[in-house]
């Protein structure tokens, strides 16, 4: 027997898996700049009434009598950085109130949104059955209708406002959710570690919340950053056409519904309000994409 | 196949009775007097409003009311519009080639950009080329389309006064509608100079309600073709000694075509949603424009009656475009 002297090199250091998704997310640029506009917006719409110079609904009669452009057109007023609309209100000031409304709408979009489609896919694809039938099929009648023409429908009967904007919008996206929900609960089931917890006698409600839930999550949480942008984009084509947030309300939609009139003679008002739209959503799509690609290695291409 | 055909229809008519049901309940959501939701006469007298109930049958059980929809749904009655007192159904039929000529054109351009596009972006992959196609997508993808028709009329109308600004044709013609479809229409009638009006009419439209398409089309086309060029028979292929061309027309993107048509296929449901804001936005006298006034003015007969057809619509083509897919790929057929 020699003595052999066993080297071993020191395995790696493990990577927590929420550290693994941030590395990966900073690798990405588009990602990174989209968290960045995002983090922007927050403190924006936290620190509102610090940032913007004025209130949003503040008038300045001067600039109802001689229209205020830009401070880099002609005839501009250095006090209103993007010129003020067509009654007087400061641009830049109601754009920086508006991403409070349009955080606010993503938010509570997807939260009613995933609580309904976690708790439809989960009630699904744990019974089964008849319960299964009833909710994917109503999961299939509401894919079937466009889903701004059921966001409008439901507004109509419920009446125009922000809120029912929220609730119309957020019906239209359960499907999604559910059926995700229910495709992850589906290859969750017959593993081990589900039959383990389940011998060890744990209830219908432990497994499914605390068993298989958090191992669901994946792709909803990259389907609830994608949502997020588009919840904000239907709230916003709400808004447009008349029947979401109303004005005053400086929600960056509506403030193109009352601006679209106005396009030959004060394009300033159109054009900023809908930049923030698309910048907005554009952040939320790379930043979704790229939590896609982090928690999803296999949807990388 | 008859099998696989059977299994999808099995699961299309429960999804389309229950569409069926889901606007019967949604007229009978609608707060206030059902007469007045239903007809739009307002401060009638007792009897009359009586004399309504009963005719509209709204004084009979509900299940006998659902049964007596279904009936007239599937014989083409989706009721009286309040407002022009014509039949739901005619003022659809009315309207619908304008939307449809809107959203062909749209699709054709997005497939005609998009395709190659993605094509050129799969083959060079990670070259500047490609990251640009990619961001331009995202962007397009992400575009308040509203907007984006504003911002063109603003460039291309207002300032260049290159393109009219609304509707389908300008005032000066007076064109027949034979088929519905303003380019049939126009080649069709006397006018000199009305086809080009209309063209020039459809070119921003077409570009809006084009533009989110296009940019699922291009996202799907490179994902699709940089999985195909990883595939051994393009290895194969081009061991052969076969040109870089004749790889990627013939052998490639015949394969990744396939899921790009299922794409364009299923994007018939996004389209109807562009074309409610596309044609807000132009004044396009269609479908979209139709349903929106509809809520405005109270037309709930029309708003349910459109809901229903257009439901119908989209599970209809995607239907199709899953018979087709199982049809190409047997893998989807077999599968239970």
């Amino acid at each position: 027997m020699t003595d052999t002297t066993l080297s071993v090199t020191p395995a790696p250091q493990a990577i927590s898996p929420a550290r693994e998704v941030w590395l990966s997310l900073k690798a990405n640029k588009g990602a990174t700049a989209g968290l960045i506009v995002i983090v922007v917006l927050v403190l924006a719409a936290i620190f509102a009434n610090f940032i913007a110079p004025y209130g949003y609904a503040e008038v300045f009669k001067e600039c109802v009598i001689k229209p205020c452009p830009p401070v880099w057109q002609e005839g501009a007023d250095p006090r209103f950085f993007l010129g003020a609309d067509s009654v007087g209100r400061d641009l830049w000031s109601r754009l920086i109130h508006g991403s409070r409304f349009s955080l606010f709408i993503g938010t509570i979009v997807v939260t009613i949104s995933l609580a309904a489609g976690i708790l439809f896919g989960l009630l699904s694809g744990f019974f089964r059955g008849t319960i299964d039938i009833l909710i994917m099929r109503a999961m299939d009648i509401i894919l079937s209708i466009p889903s701004l023409l059921l966001a409008l429908a439901i507004v109509a009967i419920l009446g125009s406002g922000l809120l029912n904007a929220m609730i119309a919008v957020a019906i239209t996206y359960v499907p999604h959710y559910a059926r995700l929900a229910r495709a992850a609960v589906l290859t969750e089931l017959p593993k081990d570690y589900v039959t383990a917890s389940r011998v060890a006698g744990a209830g219908t409600l432990r497994l499914m919340l605390n068993v298989v839930l958090p191992n669901c999550l994946a792709p909803l949480i990259v389907q609830a950053t994608l949502s997020f942008s588009t919840a904000i984009l239907d709230a916003a084509a709400l808004g447009f056409l008349g029947y979401g947030a109303q004005a005053p309300t400086p929600e960056w939609g509506t403030m193109l519904a009352d601006a679209r009139n106005l396009i030959r003679s004060m394009p300033w008002v159109v054009t900023f309000p809908g930049l923030a739209i698309l910048v907005t959503v554009l952040a939320f799509n790379l930043l979704g994409d790229g939590l896609r690609d982090a928690l999803d290695p296999k949807l990388k291409r | 196949m008859i099998r696989f055909v059977l299994t999808r229809l099995g699961l299309v008519i429960p999804t389309f009775l229950g569409i069926i049901f889901l606007t019967f309940i949604l007229i009978r959501l609608v707060p206030g007097d059902p007469v007045e939701v239903r007809v739009g006469e307002r401060g009638i007298s007792p009897e009359r409003h009586a004399e309504l109930i009963h005719q509209m049958g709204l004084d009979r059980p509900l299940y006998v009311q659902f049964f007596d929809y279904v009936g007239g749904v599937l014989k083409g009655d989706l009721g009286i519009s309040v407002i022009t007192h014509r039949p739901v159904m005619d003022e659809f039929l009315t309207l619908f080639p304008a939307t449809l000529e809107l959203a062909i054109f749209a699709m054709i351009f997005a497939t005609l950009v998009g395709l190659p596009a993605g094509v050129l972006a799969a083959v060079r992959r990670g070259s500047v080329y490609d990251h640009t196609v990619m961001g331009t997508s995202l962007t397009g993808y992400s575009m308040p389309i509203f907007w984006w028709g504003l911002l063109l009329i603003l460039f291309f109308s207002v300032t260049l006064h290159w393109t009219p600004v609304a509707k389908r044709l300008s005032d000066d013609y007076f064109v027949d509608e034979v088929t519905g479809f303003m380019l049939i229409d126009t080649l069709l009638s006397n006018e000199k100079g009305s086809f080009l009006d209309a063209v020039r009419h459809l070119i921003l439209p077409t570009i809006v309600l084009g533009t989110v398409p296009l940019a699922v089309i291009a996202r799907m086309t490179r994902s699709a073709m940089l999985e195909v060029l990883g595939e051994d028979y393009i290895r194969t292929a081009r061991a052969k000694g076969l040109g870089v061309y004749r790889i990627v027309a013939v052998h490639a993107l015949r394969n990744a075509l396939v899921p790009v048509v299922t794409v364009i296929g299923l994007q018939v449901g996004t389209l109807m949603g562009g074309a409610i804001l596309t044609e807000s936005v132009f004044s396009w006298p269609g479908i979209g424009k139709w349903l929106v006034e509809s809520i405005s003015r109270r037309d709930y007969p029309a708003l349910q009656g459109g809901v229903l057809v257009i439901a119908a619509l989209v599970m209809a083509t995607n239907l199709l475009v899953d018979l087709l897919y199982g049809l190409l790929n047997p893998r989807i057929r077999h599968r239970r």
